[in-house]
């Protein structure tokens, strides 16, 4: 019987595949005194590794999915406990065949290779019992795998024991976590407690159980999945070992199918969402099978039965071969499908490694690892953050909601812009009744409604007739319309008002406030009351964390403004360095504070007929920003732009917005005003600046130098990453962030298409362009540029190809598109000199 | 040859039963339903024997409407048509049910069409009454074995056997008669996919039972008190093998 510790480092709770992984992945960097802990015994304690399908496809439409999976394949390959399959996507229908190119896309994009697209007959020699009839074509990628994931949980749990850095307890219940002063200090068990700072949640399914211990929310719910398992297959009784014949996955039905030894197995995300509470999973002793896998419910199954028929009939039509195993397994969802990783945001010391699936999991506990060692992930995580849910995204509401809605999408054909259609209108701006009159096209960022363009606009179209590019596929012009184009232009043209109520905005006040920031911010701080600095944050391995600017607003006194997306996460980081002295304080001001932008040519006589204060260029120079009085609104005028037009960005009281919005549309109307959406603001006007955005350009795996974003010099104070900065601009850069042009957009048909972000940037005669650290070089945004009349990309690429006037190409839906260096560094193509930002 | 064979919608335990708050019932949250394995076992010998002779099955059960999924397990393994005796869900107790059965089998006899062979489980797994199929043969006037661990069908006569001590009991009956049904008298079969898809579109005769008789009633369900099982791990590897002999010359297992 083991005895546990008094006291420990860390407490990883849960000894599914993730637990394994992450006590392993601690050991190997040289934690001490790790704990292990499970409820069930091992090997398999009752939670979803035990019933896991264990198959693992490579290609994920997401960068950071594929490089975690790329990542396990190799610890798996490593552990000797992958079996190299391959795997095919098939396609019933002629959209999916479409989603395939794009598949293959992404594949050239992360650098998953060989794959290739296959035509039915091929389909048929690589698996024989297919009917090919079926099936249009499919998605081959030999790299495809099972691996024995409860084997791979063993060894790495022994590799922590050999390092003897590890006690091991399994049937040991956590029953509680104390916390104290909002860091953890313990866990509680049915065998005893343990003193630690450190805890690790890989409890899968019952992880928000286990975070409500302490206080803290890991926002996914559980779901079922049904598997069947049909045998025995006479075809597979010749086949020697686990897998013999690549794994199957029916897109179109949201089903897969592989053989597992001497069976066939059947699994199916096409069901109606099934959730479950974690409070509701039976215990182990309850139990039939295990608490994760529930008596099946026939019914909803009947569907896939029939459509497993249809594309298996020799297997699956056998008479002989029975059902032998049918349940309805527990997995874990999210509100936005990504994983739950990194320390929660309530409390200190306490990470979540939760939502995690066999595919990814080792890769993402290794990235978990390096995060609580030095803060410095080799993969950037930020999309699957913990840190990245708002208040309400914690809702049950939410959670079911988005889960429900996500979980048909699984094998689903997802536009890069659809927008969830569940518990919409959460947060609304107070302009939002204004911009429903004027026919907003309402997109979603953290819960918030934003204009995505005006359909009050579209006269527009005809002022402006050749100039907005038209868009004649059907892909590119879902969820999109030319009235983003029309819009940019009478930007351009005159003035626009830009609802930016979205925005999250960190007050930050106190002696030690100018410190604080110095220390975060790569650019000089000290600077008058009243100026703006816009500034990246960096990680202390010199990767870009966030990308915002701060507003000084007295000595002591800054106002920090960041994306609505980002802002939580960016708050945490804000958050984790305050001063320990109190010498600082940070108030989360989202709230309180709309924000309009107002820019354009005519932008200045705008404001200016409604201001009280002088709003001159002198009076109110680029950079700046003041209190002023517009009506009877008390607002704050901040000079910068996002889209590279004379104007500001205004905040106002909440409450006040309604009244600022009427002001500046009455004052407007003399100079042709427009409302512009989120479509102009990040996507057109943006590209046209090579203005960097977070999570497309600037992430944790590039360094400022490559984003063509390291100043002339570097500020003497130090600062979080300066080191590996100082040393990045010593080095060569190994990639450098470009702007690409489409020179001709007209397809093998005769159609004009447009990319949309993602595609793999190849070489003139379709090679993959790999930089000296093995990073593939992809288009990270792409967009219309109306006033330059050209379609950008954004790519970061390897200093030989990093050339202006460089011809490369775009794989876009399997084709190549040809494309030039426009600009390296960020050199906006439109105004050079920025003579319109700072007139 | 027809042949009746009947089923009864019961928890599929396996896990630690609890009872729900009112002590009538178990607590079937976490749980599937199932048939008994006899039960299991007497539908699969029903399909061997049609296989085997030709006619026609019926698989019977008494219950809720939800015990319509028993019906089409049945069905999904090859029996030929399903009838439920619908109930509100509340228990019937031995008497009530085998007088419902047997309004049954009276009226397909009335219509032409008679079952030679009436198959039961041996006993339900929850009540474990092992009265139904005995009840049902003495007011038909059939002969009855019961605990059959083996049936066979020449020409008007069943032969079946049981286990007796040291050996087996063999019968021949007369047809029509009774046999209740022991596990391990066949291994029944998995339904297949196309069974299955079969099952679903066949149509299930619903027939809302008339009650007769009976007057068994349920107090309230209570749990044995739990076993607590003691583990003690003796060690691993060739190193705990003197240890594991020790013990099992404790227990008189070998010699000491």
């Amino acid at each position: 019987m083991t005895t546990l510790p008094r006291d420990a480092n860390v407490v990883v709770i849960g000894g599914g595949i993730v637990g394994n992984s992450m006590a392993y992945h601690l050991a190997r960097l040289g934690w001490k005194d790790i704990v292990l802990l499970d409820k069930g015994p091992f090997p398999s304690p009752g939670g979803s590794t035990g019933h896991a399908s264990n198959f693992i496809f490579l290609v994920d439409h997401s960068k950071e999915m594929t490089e975690f999976t790329l990542d396990s394949v190799r610890q798996y390959q490593e552990l000797g406990v992958f079996t190299e399959s391959g795997g095919i996507e098939v396609a019933r229908t002629k959209e999916r065949l479409e989603e395939l190119k794009r598949r293959v896309a992404s594949a050239k994009s992360w650098g998953v290779e060989p794959v290739e697209l296959v035509a039915p007959a091929e389909v048929k020699e690589l698996v024989p019992f297919l009917d090919e009839k079926i099936v249009l074509g499919a998605f081959h990628t030999p790299g495809v795998g099972v691996v024995d994931s409860l084997r791979a949980g063993t060894l790495m749990r022994e590799r922590a024991q050999e390092m003897g850095a590890i006690t091991v307890s399994a049937n040991t219940e956590t029953t509680g976590l104390d916390v104290v002063d909002g860091r953890v200090a313990g866990v509680r068990t049915d065998k005893g407690d343990i003193g630690c700072e450190t805890v690790v949640i890989c409890c899968g399914v019952w992880s928000p159980r286990i975070a409500r211990m302490a206080g803290a929310s890991i926002p996914l719910t559980p779901a079922v999945h049904q598997m069947i398992d049909v045998g025995p297959v006479p075809l597979f009784a010749e086949t020697v070992g686990e897998i013999a014949y690549p794994i199957v996955r029916d897109m179109d039905t949201n089903m897969y199918e592989r053989q597992n030894g001497s069976d066939f197995e059947i699994g199916s995300y096409a069901h109606r969402p099934i959730l479950m509470e974690p409070d509701q999973i039976p215990s182990i002793e309850e139990s039939v099978l295990s608490p994760t896998e529930l008596p099946f419910t026939q019914d909803d199954f009947d569907l896939q039965m029939e459509q497993a028929l249809e594309l298996f009939p020799d297997i699956v039509g056998d008479e002989r071969v029975g059902i032998r195993h049918s349940i309805n397994g527990l997995l874990s969802l999210t509100p936005d499908g990504m994983p739950c990783l990194g320390e929660t945001p309530e409390v200190k010391g306490m990470w979540s490694a939760a939502a995690i699936w066999i595919k990814e999991a080792p890769g993402i506990a290794k990235t978990i690892a390096e995060w609580m060692t030095d803060g410095c992930p080799e993969i950037d995580p930020h999309a699957s953050d913990i840190a990245r849910f708002y208040d309400h995204h914690r809702t049950k509401t939410h959670i079911e909601a988005r889960s429900a809605e996500g979980y048909n999408k699984t094998y689903g054909i997802v536009h890069p812009a659809e927008q969830w259609s569940s518990n919409r209108d959460v947060r609304l701006s107070p302009f939002y009744a204004r911009e429903r009159e004027l026919g907003a096209v309402f997109y979603e960022t953290a819960g918030w409604e934003r204009p995505h363009w005006y359909e009050s606009n579209a006269g527009l179209l005809d002022e402006y007739g050749d100039r907005v590019m038209q868009r004649e596929a059907e892909w590119e012009s879902r969820w999109w319309s030319p009235i983003i184009s029309a819009e940019h232009l009478a930007m351009r043209d005159r003035v626009a008002m830009v609802d930016l109520s979205a925005f999250a905005i960190f007050d930050v006040s106190g002696p030690g406030a100018l410190g604080y920031l110095q220390r975060l911010a790569v650019r000089q701080m000290e600077v008058p009351v009243g100026r703006v600095v816009y500034t990246p944050l960096l990680n202390p391995a010199g990767g870009v964390k966030a990308d915002l600017t701060i507003m000084r607003l007295g000595s002591n006194r800054f106002r920090v403004v960041t994306g609505g997306f980002s802002g939580m996460f960016d708050k945490k980081w804000f958050v984790d360095h305050l001063p320990d002295d109190g010498s600082a304080q940070l108030y989360d001001a989202t709230s309180a504070w709309c924000t309009v932008g107002v820019w354009g040519p005519r932008a200045r006589d705008l404001v200016a007929s409604v201001a009280e204060d002088d709003v001159s260029n002198e009076a109110f120079p680029f950079a700046t920003c003041r209190g002023i009085d517009l009506g009877p609104v008390r607002a704050l005028a901040s000079r910068i732009s996002y889209v590279g037009e004379l104007g500001w960005e205004i905040y106002a009281p909440m409450e006040e917005g309604a009244r600022l919005w009427d002001l500046l549309w009455e004052a407007g109307r003399a100079v042709g005003v427009v409302p512009a959406g989120i479509g102009v603001y990040a996507t057109t006007a943006r590209l046209e600046k090579s203005y960097r955005a977070h999570g497309n350009e600037l992430e944790l795996e590039y360094g400022l130098v490559e984003a063509g974003m390291a100043g002339p010099a570097v500020k003497d104070q130090d600062f979080v990453g300066k080191d590996a900065y100082l040393n990045q601009r010593q080095q060569e850069a190994t990639a450098l962030l470009c702007s690409l042009t489409v020179d001709d957009h007209t397809s093998s048909s005769g159609v004009k298409r447009y990319m949309l972000g993602r595609e793999p940037i190849l070489t003139p005669d379709g090679g993959p362009i790999v930089d000296a650290k093995g990073r593939r070089s992809y288009v990270t945004s792409a967009g219309a540029g109306p006033s330059v009349g050209k379609h950008i990309l954004m790519a970061y690429l390897p200093p030989e190809h990093a050339l202006v006037g460089t011809n490369l190409t775009v794989e876009y839906f399997g084709e190549p598109y040809p494309v030039t260096v426009a600009v390296v560094g960020n050199t906006p193509l439109l105004d050079p000199a920025n003579e319109r930002l700072k007139g | 040859m027809n042949v009746l064979v009947c089923v009864k919608r019961v928890p599929a335990t396996g896990g630690r039963i609890t009872l729900t708050p009112d002590e009538q019932e178990i607590d079937t949250r976490f749980l599937g339903f199932t048939v008994s394995p006899h039960e299991e076992c007497a539908v699969e010998e029903a399909v061997r024997l049609i296989e085997a002779h030709g006619g026609t099955s019926v698989v019977l059960t008494l219950g809720p409407s939800v015990a319509e999924e028993q019906l089409r397990d049945a069905l999904a393994m090859g029996i030929g048509e399903a009838i439920l005796l619908q109930t509100d869900g509340r228990e019937w107790d031995p008497i009530a049910t085998a007088n419902a059965i047997v309004d049954v089998v009276r009226s397909r006899e009335a219509a032409g069409m008679a079952f030679d062979l009436l198959l039961f489980g041996n006993e339900a797994a929850d009540t474990g009454d092992y009265q139904i199929g005995i009840r049902v043969a003495h007011v038909l006037g059939l002969p009855c074995v019961a605990g059959i661990k083996a049936l066979e069908v020449r020409g008007g006569a069943a032969v079946a056997q049981r286990e007796a001590d040291g050996g087996r009991e063999i019968f021949e009956v007369s047809l029509p008669a009774v046999f209740a049904v022991k596990e391990g008298i066949n291994l029944p079969r998995y339904p297949s996919v196309p069974g299955r898809l079969k099952a679903k579109k066949k149509e299930i005769h619903r027939i809302v039972p008339e009650k007769r008789g009976g007057g068994l009633e349920k107090v309230r369900l209570k749990l044995p008190e739990e076993q607590q099982g003691e583990v003690e791990i003796l060690g691993s590897g060739p190193e705990a093998a003197p240890r594991v002999v020790e013990v099992l010359q404790r227990l008189g297992i070998v010699p000491s």
